[in-house]
Formats: structure tokens, sequence, C-alpha cells
């Protein structure tokens, strides 16, 4: 079981315990824990997934599907690259990869920052229902896909297809946009657009200004069937 | 002008040409004319509506002197039914093998959705959440309640994930496998709206595939990651579509699943295109077989449970899907015909209301309507509007419900004790014939009278 458990601090060693193990415990009361570490992740999956108490946990090394999906209140740390899925369906707390992430990182989340500082990988933010999410690099392609609400910041470059079917999600881009989805535009950015980003820019601790950034959201042609039911015979 | 020309529509001919036809029927000719209005697909409720071979096409062999049968009213039978047994510390245990299918809060109303469970929790069976996430009226009134994970994963949150008793990934449903949900913006109020995090009033579309895994491997991990979450405890069903059945549940038993739903192409839709309900899919009847052969095939028979949706109507049809293989029933349209659907009447305060001038008015009548789509159910069941939903009062479905799943599992007893069961789950494929080849070939289940399985043994 657990290794140490020293002034609030717990490690686990998954070289030598069990995925199990780890998600038990951090399940269980964590009052008189401040913070978690794992180590020898080697890239397992669903480390730290349904996480609901504002602890801190350090997965050091590499992370394979979902990591810290469904989180709610607590701060998970991939120091190195996640997998698929990373903080899917997140509903609060903080997120961060500090290389890259696989596809559909930050996929469906509620809420919470998810901050990649690397690249991610395809369909980065879809489904996003009210999430944030920074991405330090590039995004693939069809990021934001049907994305519903929420922000998803991009530093770098983003692939085809982005923000495809967007409902009221917010799409913000530094670099070059390969190709927008069906129904995303560029817009003009407000004060209101440069404060978001401006924020969030803060909260991840990246440096740009938001001056940098072109605003992409729905140019809302997809809200109603254009059935021209009118006629008759 | 007075002469009369050949135009005249009072003129008479001579001979009246009444030939109709086949392939320019007028159901044809009316979905062209239609399409040729509108340049959009047709979008209605409920299941396939063509006939197709289904359980009415099987019979049970009853005993006789080969075969001793129970007393019918005397002896006991059983109908326990246990559900999640392969991997989950806490199974599901219900009292009759007959489940309420997954419906949303969204094409039902919340009125609806406490009636389900108030009828499933007196029976001792299971209600199903939907594409729209868990009310609260819902997991109140509800003993036991599996919660779907869809693609949408609209009001998907590890909060409900953690009050359920059962997960249910859907991959697809029978009425549409491929397709994605849809729920038109009559329906999406402000409380189905914010549940969904969608603006109120849109058309919504939901996605065809989930949002964070893309085959059967990512599947078997995500299935893993659900697990996690719930620490092991509750069963995960895997629900499919009926197409590719054999292959399907192969891949879902691999993945990991507890138990697999498949859902013939009868089964029921909200709103969907009436090009998918009628012409994607396979009927039920050969879905089961070919997801009971699977489960042979892998010899995980008994380890994982088949659920089976999709036109079941009748205590006979459980029966039916019973001797094939299946461990338990999910009903979603028969439920909504016990509430009210396409009935005459609605009731308020114990007196019945007509509520033709409301099908009227949707442009169908009593017995005909499949406008689930409009949200304006003229009976009160697949509504979001305050007023119309007000016909529901939930304490008279709940009653009906409870009515017509006891006689389903009456029903169900009696065939089973006239085959000479103590336990539903004894009746077997031997106890069936077919009347019809096609049902034979397709439920692989001998043809009246005869040995001949149409397509098995080389025949």
């Amino acid at each position: 079981m657990v290794s140490a458990v020293k002034s609030g601090r717990v490690v686990f060693d998954l070289a030598k315990e069990s995925l199990r193990d780890v998600n038990q415990f951090l399940h269980g009361d964590l009052s008189a824990v401040t913070a978690v570490a794992v180590e020898n992740p080697d890239g397992a999956n669903s480390i730290a997934v349904g996480l609901n108490a504002p602890v801190h946990v350090d997965i050091n090394g590499h992370a394979g599907y979902y990591a810290a999906g469904m989180n709610q209140l607590a701060t998970v740390v991939v120091h190195g690259n996640a997998g698929t899925g990373c903080a899917e369906n997140m509903m609060s707390g903080r997120v961060e990869v500090t290389g890259f992430a696989s596809a559909g990182a930050g996929a469906s989340a509620h809420g919470g920052l998810l901050v990649i500082r690397g690249s991610a990988g395809l369909r980065c933010g879809i489904s996003l229902k009210g999430g944030n999410i920074v991405v330090g690099g590039d995004v693939g392609s069809f990021s934001a896909f049907m994305a519903q609400a929420g922000n998803l910041v991009i530093c770098g470059d983003a692939g085809d297809g982005l923000g495809d079917s967007l409902y009221e999600a917010v799409i913000y881009v530094r670099g070059q946009v390969r190709s927008l989805g069906a129904d995303a535009r560029i817009e003009p950015m407000t004060e209101a657009d440069h404060a978001t980003v401006d924020k969030l820019l803060a909260e991840a601790g990246i440096s740009h200004s938001s001056k940098e950034f072109k605003r992409i959201a729905s140019a809302k042609t997809l809200y109603h069937w254009n059935a021209d039911a009118n006629q008759t015979y | 002008m007075t002469e009369k020309t050949q135009f005249d529509t009072d003129a008479k001919p001579a001979h009246l040409s009444t030939e109709e036809s086949s392939t320019l029927n007028r159901h044809i000719l009316q979905y062209i004319q239609r399409a040729s209005a509108t340049g959009l697909y047709e979008i209605r409720g409920l299941g396939a509506k063509r006939v197709l071979p289904h359980f009415d096409d099987l019979v049970f062999l009853g005993a006789s002197v080969s075969r001793y049968p129970l007393e019918g009213y005397r002896e006991k039978c059983s109908t326990k039914t246990i559900l999640g047994t392969r991997f989950a510390k806490k199974p599901i245990e219900l009292e009759i093998p007959i489940t309420v299918a997954g419906m949303s809060f969204g094409a039902l109303s919340a009125n609806v959705k406490e009636a389900l469970g108030r009828a499933a929790t007196e029976m001792g069976t299971s209600t199903t959440t939907g594409d729209g996430g868990m009310t609260q009226e819902e997991r109140q009134s509800s003993k036991t309640l599996v919660y779907q994970c869809l693609p949408s994963r609209y009001g998907f949150n590890p909060d409900d994930l953690r009050k359920a008793d059962a997960i249910e990934v859907v991959v697809g449903q029978g009425a549409k496998p491929g397709g994605g949900g849809m729920l038109l913006g009559q329906k999406v109020s402000q409380r189905v709206a914010k549940m969904r995090t969608l603006p109120a009033g849109v058309d919504q579309r939901s996605a065809c595939r989930h949002p964070d895994w893309t085959g059967p491997d990512d599947l078997a991990i995500k299935i893993k990651e659900l697990r996690e979450i719930t620490d092991w405890q509750k069963p995960i069903y895997v629900k499919v579509g009926a197409t590719r059945t054999f292959h399907d549940v192969k891949l879902a038993v691999h993945a990991g699943a507890d138990v697999v739903v498949v859902d013939g192409m009868q089964g029921g839709t909200a709103a969907t295109q009436v090009a998918f309900i009628e012409h994607v899919g396979i009927p039920t009847l050969a879905a089961v077989r070919q997801a009971v052969d699977a489960l042979e095939d892998m010899n995980m028979t008994g380890e994982v449970q088949l659920i089976v949706s999709g036109g079941i109507r009748t205590g006979a049809d459980v029966a039916k899907a019973l001797a094939m293989g299946a461990t338990a029933v999910a009903i979603g349209q028969g439920i909504l015909v016990s509430l009210g659907c396409n009935a005459d009447t609605y009731v308020q305060k114990g007196e019945h209301l007509s509520a033709l001038a409301d099908y009227h008015k949707i442009g169908t009548a009593p017995g005909y309507c499949h406008h689930c789509q409009t949200g304006k159910c003229p009976v009160g069941v697949t509504t979001q509007d305050p007023i119309l939903e007000q016909r529901l009062e939930p304490l008279v479905g709940a009653k009906r419900v409870r009515n017509y799943l006891k006689t389903l599992n009456m029903e169900l007893t009696m065939i089973a004790r006239a085959c000479g069961k103590q336990d539903v789950h004894h009746l077997e494929r031997e106890d069936l014939a077919a009347l019809t080849i096609e049902a034979a070939a397709m439920a692989g289940i001998p043809l009246a009278g005869t040995s001949w399985i149409p397509g098995r043994h080389g025949l």
C-alpha cells in the first residue's frame, strides 16, 4: 500500500504498487493529505481518475489514457506526456501536462483548467462543456469539435477543421489555422475576449499577450434546420 | 368559354385507370412530394414501422407427454435476475427480467421519468437514464438506476456516476446504429438546455462517436477508467445497435463488459431520420441469435449477461427472448404506450379527457402518432411543454407501468410453467419453433413441425 506518509505527503511507486491501490487511496479520506506523488507511472492508464478533493497529485513521468479523468477539485500535474483523453470530463480543479498530450485532451470537460505546455493531438477540447484549456504549443485537427461552452486557448497553430459545429465555446488562436470547420468563423476580439485570454494565460503561467490572438466562434448557422417547409403540394 | 375541355376537373373520363405502381406506390409518391417540398429528410419518433420477422413468428412447444408442465397458479417459478456478475463488486439484482430502457429527460418529461422510477421500483426492476443526464426525479424514485455514458456526454458527471447502480456505455441504438441523438429545438427547454450545456431552443444533434475513444481496444481502456472511478463497484453494460451483432458482441465482451445490451431495429427513438429508422440495422430476432452465438463462441454464457431490446411488447416476447438466450429485456416504446402514448385520452384528477383535438393539431390521430419529435405529445409523455407535461400525472403513469410490467411478468411465468420450468431463465431454444422460414433462419430455430433451420448444418 502507501509507501510513505510524511507531513501530509504520500508517495506511490507504480513499479511496486497497483494502480487500483493508488486510485482507491485517492478516493478515500484525504483530509490529512496535502500532496501525493506517483512515481514510475510508465504510461499507465487511468492514473488519478475520479478525484473529488483539493489534493495535489504529481505524476512523475509519462501517463497513459485518461490521466486525471473526471477530475473534481484536485490539482494533477503530469511531469511528462499524457495519452488520450487527459482530464476528460473534468468538472473542476486543475490538470497540467508539462509535455505533450495525445488525442481528445480535455474532452467534454465541464469545468476546471487544463494546461498543456507542449502540443496537443487530434480533437483537443472536443465536446467541451465549460472547462478551459490552454495549450502552449499546437493542436491537431478537429480540435474543439462540437464544443459547447468554455474556452480553448491555442498558443501555437491549429490543424484542419478547427471548431467544427461549435456551440457557445470560444477558441483563441495565436498562430495559423490550417482550416476552420463547418460553422466556425473568425470574429473580432472584444475587451472581454482580451480579458479572458490574459486571465487564462496568467493562470497557466504562459507569457503571451492577448493582442496576438484571434477569436473563433460559431456562426450559429447550424443551430436550426434550414428546411424550406413552407412549400406544399 | 362555354365548351368543356378535356382539362375540366368535373369531366368524367371514359375509363379511370387505377393501376397503382408498386415501385412508385402512394407511400413513395408522398415521400417524394414531401422531400421536394421541404428539402429535408423526415424526422419522427418510435421505431421501424415496416413488417419484419419478429418474436410473433416463434411459438412455444408447451409440455405434454414428453415434457412435464408445472401447475400454472401454484408452483413456484422464479423470475429473479442478476446482472453484472463478471467484474462488478455489486451486481444488479432484479425481481423480474424486464427492465426499462434508456430514454432521456428531454425526450420525456420529468413527470414521466418519475413515473418510470416509481413503477420500476415497485416491480423490483431498473430504469435507465438517457442522452441528457440524470434527473433528481428519476434518481429519487428509482431503487435501481442505470446511468448511460453516451457519445454526447450531455450532463455526464462523476457525482451522478457514483450515484448510479450500473453504467451503460452506449455505442449505438437500434433505431439508428451509427447515428447520434437528435432533439429538436421545441424540446430543448431551459432545464433541458442547462442539463446539456446547450443554448435553449437549438436543434440539438448529438455526436455519433464518443469523444475520448475510437475503437474496441480504446473501449477496453475506457471501461477500465470507469471501473477505476467507481472502485470496481458497479456493473458496466455496453449497448450496441443491432447490425454486425456477432462481432460487436464479441468486441464488447473483449472490452470488458459485464453486460451487453443489443437493441434491434424495431427499437424506438424520440427523433430520428425515417431513412435511418427503417433502413439501417437488423431485426431484433436476428440480433438475439447472433449475440447468443457470440457469447457461446467465447464460452461467456452466464458470465456476461445479455439484455435484448427493440420491439419487446408482450410477456410472450419476453419469454421468447429469454428462451433464445437473453438474461433480461429492456422495453421503451411498450412502456410509453402503457403511459398513454397513442391513447385517445389522458387522465387528470381521475377524469379521462379527450386528446383528439391535439392529435389533429399535429396532423395525426391516436393509433398512428409517432410525433415525439414535435414535443407536442397530446398525452404528455414525450414533451417538455409546461402545459402538456401536466397531462401525465406521475402516480397515474406509475400505476399503468406497474400493471403493464406485472402483466408481462405473469405471462412470462405462465409460459415458463407450461414449458415445465421453475425458473424463467431455464427457458431454452429447444422450447421454441418457428412459423416462417425467415424467422427460422434468423433465430436459428427449427421451422415448426420440422428439424429444418435454414442456413445451418449446410442446408
